[in-house]
């Protein structure tokens, strides 16, 4: 056994592999400038900021720069095919994405502003109001806390159940690994919705989980804990974040495994034969090692949580609502458009800020 | 690894053990519900409380002609989604993992973000558009929005299989005479087909289970989660424990068939 093969990878490593090509590259500034401006346009033409002539125009130049990168393949040599190659292989896509990501934020943005002329119309009218941040906070302050908070808490606790689980089977599951992994998979293959529905039944109070518990004998320590609520667990914060804890479950244990799994074995015996025992080998190797993983998990974890209203709507009561279900309810049901763009606004915010803080430490990488 | 080399060793590792047959039995708690229950008939419309075994709902599983026609839906909308996502995914995975190219990190960046946005946000976000542009909101608003996260989607798990591949292959090709066009299906496309194949799959699953999306730009279309959440408070028939059985196995089928066919491969090429 070599030093190299000892030396462990450092836990950012994912720029080794990225560039198989050759590195004297020239930078193509033009097509990289034709996407962002294409993509540019599109946004604007699809958010109507520009109308009539201005939108036409905006188009054709769009519809031009494209034939124009097709014609320069075309003609050009070899050479310029293979600069240009990236952005047109990246075209198509990214400008489906400028259209239907980035244009609805904008028209999102611009519909928070705005004030609906009547009760029952069905477009708001765009006036800088800024009223309606103010209605979010207010009014909808608590959805805030409880929709973030229920996250937080189903997050610890896919941590604390995926880990052993993604362990387990990354380290005991010999051939049976593929199987193993394949098994935590397959509850994603019925509906979500269904799934949660299946909760609603398991706790309802006739249901078979609050039964059991209380011919164990449990009520009386979860009530303490604040878990059940005298002998019902159903339509408590407990049911909400249970139901998170589940449904996001997969999404946590399936990024550790495979950080736990790239790891080499060797160094967990070379810590041992140095004298360390079995825990202290986890702390100083193998955890450090599956730290990628785990926040990759926390990401997929925490974020969609977040927003999340399903739980909520089966297993909660109106105590427990969240943000997810306030906008849901404000948009398709109230139809005050204003203030549902305004909550929804804010909580992509809140969401970026997390997300760009967490991958100037961590890197996006993980999360495919 | 080691033996344990302790009693105390031994028992720490077996409690590991059984804590993680707990968590996959949690796991497991609901699709055993939702597999029984679709032996179970039920005394008026909600199929809630365990009855009389039966096994009736399986002899007509397409008996409630609404839920079958919102599965059909949901499957045309996943097929459909998922052709094109898969092509611009694909597309995009390549030139990614293909090229070193000026605006690589910053375009990374801009593929991530739509999944780590809220459903909610992109559902809301998407109708407001569809609002301002005076869109009716129907099958193909949906269709749109699933390619949208779809795209992300592909993009990333195809480029995170290709990475690290010898791209220089392609060059040998061209080297010994292969034409551009030749090189890429005899040996490029070879190549990333199987990463394609399986995003291809879970990105058809994540389609048709979408609900929150889908709720928000569906307008008048009932798709299968969407008429399952509509059931909740009308009539919940056996039949959509049934489609969800069945479902539930298609794609452990064809999970099962993917992973034999790839293994037997690797035999035959390792032979």
């Amino acid at each position: 056994m070599t030093i190299s093969e000892l030396t462990p990878n450092p836990v950012n490593s994912r720029d080794e592999s990225t560039e198989p090509t050759r590195r004297s590259f020239d930078p193509e500034r033009l097509g990289l400038g034709l996407l962002l401006l294409t993509g540019a346009l599109l946004v604007v033409v699809g958010t109507g900021m520009v109308t009539g002539v201005l939108a036409t125009l905006a188009l054709a130049l769009t519809l031009g720069t494209v034939v124009a990168l097709i014609g320069a393949a075309i003609l050009g040599g070899p050479e310029v095919r293979r600069k240009i190659a990236p952005y047109g292989l990246l075209k198509p896509g990214m400008l489906w994405l400028a259209l239907f990501y980035l244009a609805p934020l904008v028209t999102l943005l611009r519909n928070s502003l705005s004030t609906l002329p009547s009760r029952f119309a069905v477009k708001a009218d765009f006036d800088w109001n800024f009223g309606n941040y103010s209605t979010a906070f207010t009014d909808f302050g608590g959805q805030f806390q409880r929709g973030f908070g229920y996250a937080a808490v189903a997050t610890v606790l896919t941590i604390f159940l995926g880990y052993p689980l993604a362990y387990v089977i990354a380290f005991r599951g010999g051939k049976y690994r593929g199987l193993l992994l394949g098994l935590i998979i397959i509850p994603f293959f019925t509906s979500y919705l269904i799934r949660t529905i299946a909760w609603q039944s398991l706790l309802a109070d006739t249901g078979p989980i609050p039964s059991v518990l209380n011919d164990l004998g449990f009520q009386p320590i979860l009530n303490a804990l604040g878990i059940m609520d005298g002998d019902k667990i159903l339509n408590t914060p407990a049911a909400v974040i249970g139901g998170l804890t589940y449904n996001f479950l997969p999404f946590m244990a399936l990024p550790i495994y495979v950080s736990l799994e790239k790891i080499n074995l060797n160094l967990v015996d070379a810590a041992k034969d140095l004298y360390s025992g079995s825990v202290r080998a986890f702390c100083k190797v193998i955890f450090p090692l599956s730290l990628p993983g785990l926040f990759a998990g926390t990401l997929l974890t925490f974020i969609p949580a977040s927003g999340d209203f399903v739980n909520q709507q089966y297993l909660g009561n109106p105590n427990t609502s969240v943000i997810g279900q306030s906008i849901q309810n404000q948009f398709l049901v109230q139809n005050n458009l204003p203030v549902a763009s305004a909550m929804s606004f804010v909580l992509m915010m809140i969401i970026t800020v997390f997300v760009i803080i967490y991958s100037r430490f961590f890197g996006t990488d993980d999360l495919a | 690894m080691s033996a344990p080399s302790s009693p105390l060793g031994s028992v720490a590792r077996w409690g590991l053990n059984l804590f993680a047959v707990g968590v996959m039995m949690y796991l497991f708690m609901p699709i055993f519900w939702i597999v029984g229950f679709s032996f179970n008939e039920p005394k008026g419309k909600f199929n809630f409380v365990w009855q009389n075994t039966t096994l009736d709902n399986w002899r007509e599983p397409f008996k409630d002609e609404a839920l079958t026609d919102a599965l059909l839906t949901s499957l045309k909308i996943a097929s459909i989604s998922t052709l094109i996502a898969t092509v611009l995914g694909s597309l995009i995975a390549l030139a990614l993992a293909r090229y070193s190219f000026k605006g690589n990190a910053f375009l990374d960046f801009v593929l991530v973000l739509p999944l780590t946005t809220p459903e909610i946000v992109i559902g809301s976000s998407l109708a407001t558009l569809f609002l301002d542009q005076n869109v009716t909101r129907g099958f193909s608003t949906v269709v749109i929005a699933h390619v949208m996260f779809q795209i992300s989607f592909v993009a990333l798990t195809v480029r995170a299989r290709v990475r690290g591949f010898d791209w220089t292959l392609e060059q040998a090709a061209q080297d010994l005479g292969a034409s551009p066009m030749r090189t890429f299906w005899k040996v490029t496309f070879p190549l990333i087909l199987p990463g394609i194949l399986a995003a291809s799959l879970l990105s058809f699953a994540l389609s048709l289970d979408d609900f929150i999306i889908t709720l928000f730009n569906a307008g008048s279309v009932s798709t299968f989660p969407l008429f399952v959440n509509a059931s909740f408070k009308n009539s919940f028939s056996p039949q959509i424990n049934v489609l969800a059985t069945i479902v539930l196995l298609a794609s452990v089928a064809l999970m099962a068939s993917g992973t034999l066919v790839s293994r037997a491969k690797s035999r035959r090429s390792t032979r």
